[in-house]
């Protein structure tokens, strides 16, 4: 591939390759072979760096601002960490009208309030116009080491259990970039997981955020590096009415959208009842569910697999491009 | 190419416009390829278009025939 | 309709099928022509369980983006990125399908102009009222079911005498090709799975041919697990009887007639013409264009797709092989390495109910050896 390709940015297999051929053999560096979107630094810190591009910059629930200050915020937690500090570099259009960005700043100090973090130090630049999509935002984040994921501890019969519905914050922007005739009140679940935090003590082995490529694509990335097959149950996992419609009229299928407030976790068979009540306490987890498990019955070591309602069994791969609404 | 889906006539207008309510949510609708649709009428709804009404008598007996099937199932 | 998804109902049913299918002279297999059944046996699941219970399941020509030859994919291309100050509207995975001009999603637009993804063709009609002064062209793709929508907005805005708003067609016509498959010989059919949402608009008749001349059964189907278990039981029954006829086993959304209105609005909108179709190549009056009446709004010979033109297609990609369910995916030497979702070659690997994007991601799934 010689241009850089929009797919490139889906985040499927290309990414992957091109972090794998580009960015590792560059630095060369153990820490950032690991390619994890968060890292433990020596002295009990955690670090992590993530930049927005969303479009457009507002829909319903939210705005690129909050989006940047809860994605950042989320990524520390599910890698074991508080988040305590952030930066936030902007890249603003020539253009771009004032009162947006004040909007933007507001959302960024409310969520950043909301999540208990400081925004500590940042930059801003300005580009010509027609150089930028309005608004870009860098944050990288700084937290308090509390735990570490443990892949290595997951053992046959593993849980897995999802902290509520999927898909509401991609069908939201998706509706918000042109609605399809479609009127609906989906909203952004976009919102800090700290609720999550206390789970580390309480056995959690592995968790990570619902983001860009969906439930499958987490899942699968899990399952590559685990010694035995992962099998989830359709019927289990939360939908909300809104992406359940959607989702059916537009050809769209859920397990590939995008949250920006909901996590996956991995708790051994003997801790998932209490960690799952524990979720639910929260307004956040009320939908949470066990929705699948570590398992040998079925499948092969590496795979995600999929019990559909009807009782059938396939394989979910990984999201390897744009999902576009259908109609044929 | 038949991604088609059941949705209830919520409301419809002598040009034929309307809308559609599907699992709570509204889609526009276009009715002129069934002009025999009524408010309350469930149809088939394809690229925004009613194609056509369906039959809530055959709807039940659908529903009866899989629930007979899935108690046969279980015996 | 979860009752149409119940487990129970499903393991009865293939139960019911595998019963039958032992009684027959050798294991059927079933064609659909719809890219939505195709997708809904993946996506639930069932090709594996049908194959467990002595069918196997193969796909024909039955996905609007894939049948459709690049040269017409090219066409809109054409539009998008030499006319200024344009907007070309599609359906989702139109966009995507890879021609030696790239895909509508990665073709660089002219000054001014734009790609605009709609889910349904009065929304491109809209956007044409909205601002009369800018061009708007349809990319308008799709079988019968499609068809009336798009026939309804090609009147509508020659009744509203809307200069700015054309149409590139790309429609396509399913008995014709179901006769082209059988006329092929290429492969045996025990029986076809007829798509429901097609018969919604032409009913049952168009189908009937393919019972009395060719002597193999058929079942209209609807899209739940249920609906297509039900269809398939029905063809069984139908061979075991030496009876082959076309069944309707999707009653609660469709009746035999089809819709006249629908139909009538085509005709009056619409003629047959000799199409070519990617794979199957010409077929006799297969497709459908505009009425001399209608031209004005024909943008599909301003920008070069006479659609007579074959070929075109990327290197080495089989996808009309595949289409006329000679190999499957897996046949293709490019499926699964030089081809693939995000590296596509041909539309078969893009569009959501192309063969071959549905089988690589929804592969079969293999029992843990123990």
């Amino acid at each position: 591939m010689s241009k850089i390709s929009l797919e490139l940015g889906s985040g499927g297999r290309l990414m992957r390759d091109f972090l794998a051929k580009t960015i590792v053999p560059a630095f060369a560096d153990p820490m950032l072979g690991e390619l994890a979107d968060a890292v433990h630094l020596p002295g009990g810190i955690a670090f992590t760096t993530d930049s927005y591009v969303v479009d457009p910059l507002v829909f319903p629930g939210g705005d690129i601002g909050r989006l940047a200050v809860n994605g950042t915020v989320n990524d520390l937690v599910v890698a074991g960490s508080e988040p305590r500090f952030l930066s936030l570099a902007l890249i603003l259009e020539e253009g771009l009208e004032t009162g947006v960005l004040e909007r933007v700043i507001r959302s960024i100090r409310d969520a950043a309030r909301a999540a208990n973090v400081r925004v500590v130090t940042g930059d801003t630049k300005v580009v010509r116009r027609g150089q930028g999509d309005k608004v870009y935002i860098n944050t990288a984040g700084v937290g308090r080491s509390v735990a570490k994921p443990r892949l290595g501890r997951i053992r046959r019969g593993g849980k897995l259990i999802l902290t509520g519905t999927l898909g509401d914050h991609s069908l939201a922007v998706m509706l918000a970039r042109g609605d399809f005739g479609l009127r609906s009140n989906v909203r952004s679940d976009c919102a800090p997981l700290l609720f999550l935090l206390p789970l580390w003590k309480a056995g959690a082995l592995w968790m990570r955020d619902v983001t860009r490529g969906g439930l499958a694509t987490i899942l699968s990335e899990l399952a590559e590096r685990l010694p035995y097959p992962v099998v989830i149950d359709e019927d289990k996992i939360p939908l909300s009415r809104p992406v359940r419609a959607a989702s059916e009229l537009l050809g769209i299928d859920p397990l590939y959208m995008a949250c920006e407030g909901k996590a996956v976790i991995v708790a051994p068979a003997a801790k998932a009842a209490e960690i799952l009540r524990r979720i639910r306490r929260h307004p956040l987890g009320r939908r949470a569910a066990v929705i699948g498990e570590v398992q040998d019955r079925v499948g092969r070591p590496g795979e995600l697999l999929l019990r559909t309602g009807a009782g059938g069994l396939r394989l979910l791969e990984p999201l390897t491009s744009e999902l576009l609404p259908r109609i044929c | 190419m038949c991604l088609a889906v059941p949705a209830k006539i919520v409301e419809l207008d002598e040009s034929g416009q309307g809308t559609v309510s599907y699992l709570g949510s509204e889609v526009r609708a276009n009715f002129t390829l069934v002009p025999q649709a009524r408010p309350g009428d469930w149809v088939i709804i394809h690229a925004g278009f009613a194609i056509s009404v369906m039959d809530a008598e055959e709807a039940r007996e659908t529903l009866l025939l899989f629930k007979e099937l899935a108690a046969a199932s279980r015996r | 309709m979860k009752e149409l998804r119940d487990p129970a109902a499903i393991r009865k049913l293939l139960g019911d099928i595998e019963e039958r299918a032992k009684r027959l002279a050798r294991a059927p297999r079933l064609m659909e022509v719809c890219g939505t059944h195709t997708m809904a046996l993946f996506k639930h699941g069932l090709t594996p369980l049908l194959a467990e219970a002595g069918v196997e399941m193969v796909s024909g020509p039955g996905c609007p983006v894939c049948i459709t030859p690049n040269a017409i994919h090219e066409a809109a291309i054409a539009a998008l990125t030499g006319t200024e100050g344009l907007t070309l509207a599609a359906f989702g995975d139109m966009t995507r399908v890879p021609t030696r001009k790239g895909s509508l999603q990665t073709a660089v637009p002219a000054r001014g102009s734009r790609l605009k993804l709609v889910y349904s063709p009065e929304e491109a009609l809209d956007e044409a009222r909205r601002d009369p002064a800018r061009d708007v062209v349809f990319f308008g793709a799709g079988f019968e079911t499609t068809i009336p929508a798009i026939a309804y907005t090609a009147k509508r805005a020659a009744g509203e005498g809307l200069k700015n708003f054309s149409v590139i067609p790309a429609l396509w016509l399913v008995p014709p090709a179901l006769k082209a498959v059988l006329d092929a010989g290429e492969i045996a059919v025990d029986g076809f799975i007829y798509p429901g949402h097609v018969s919604a608009v032409i009913g049952a008749a168009p189908y009937e041919f393919v019972a009395r001349d060719y002597g193999i059964p058929g079942a209209i189907a609807g899209f739940e697990p249920g609906d297509i278990l039900l269809a398939v039981r029905s063809v069984l029954d139908q061979s075991i009887a030496g009876r082959p006829e076309v069944a309707l086993e999707y009653t609660r959304a469709i009746s035999r007639q089809g819709n006249a209105v629908a139909r009538k609005l085509m005709d009056e909108v619409l003629e047959p013409f000799d199409a070519v179709w990617r794979g199957l190549g010409k077929i006799p009056k297969s497709g459908l264009t505009f009425r001399p009446e209608y031209a004005a709004l024909d943008a599909g010979r301003r920008f070069g797709a006479p659609g007579n033109e074959t070929g075109l297609d990327l290197a080495g990609c089989r996808c009309g092989d595949v289409l006329r369910g000679v190999i499957r995916p897996e046949g293709c030497k490019l499926f699964g390495k030089a081809c693939l979702p995000d590296s596509p070659l041909g539309p078969c690997m893009v569009s959501y109910e192309g063969s071959c994007l549905i089988h690589f991601k929804y592969g079969p799934v293999r029992r843990a050896r123990k």
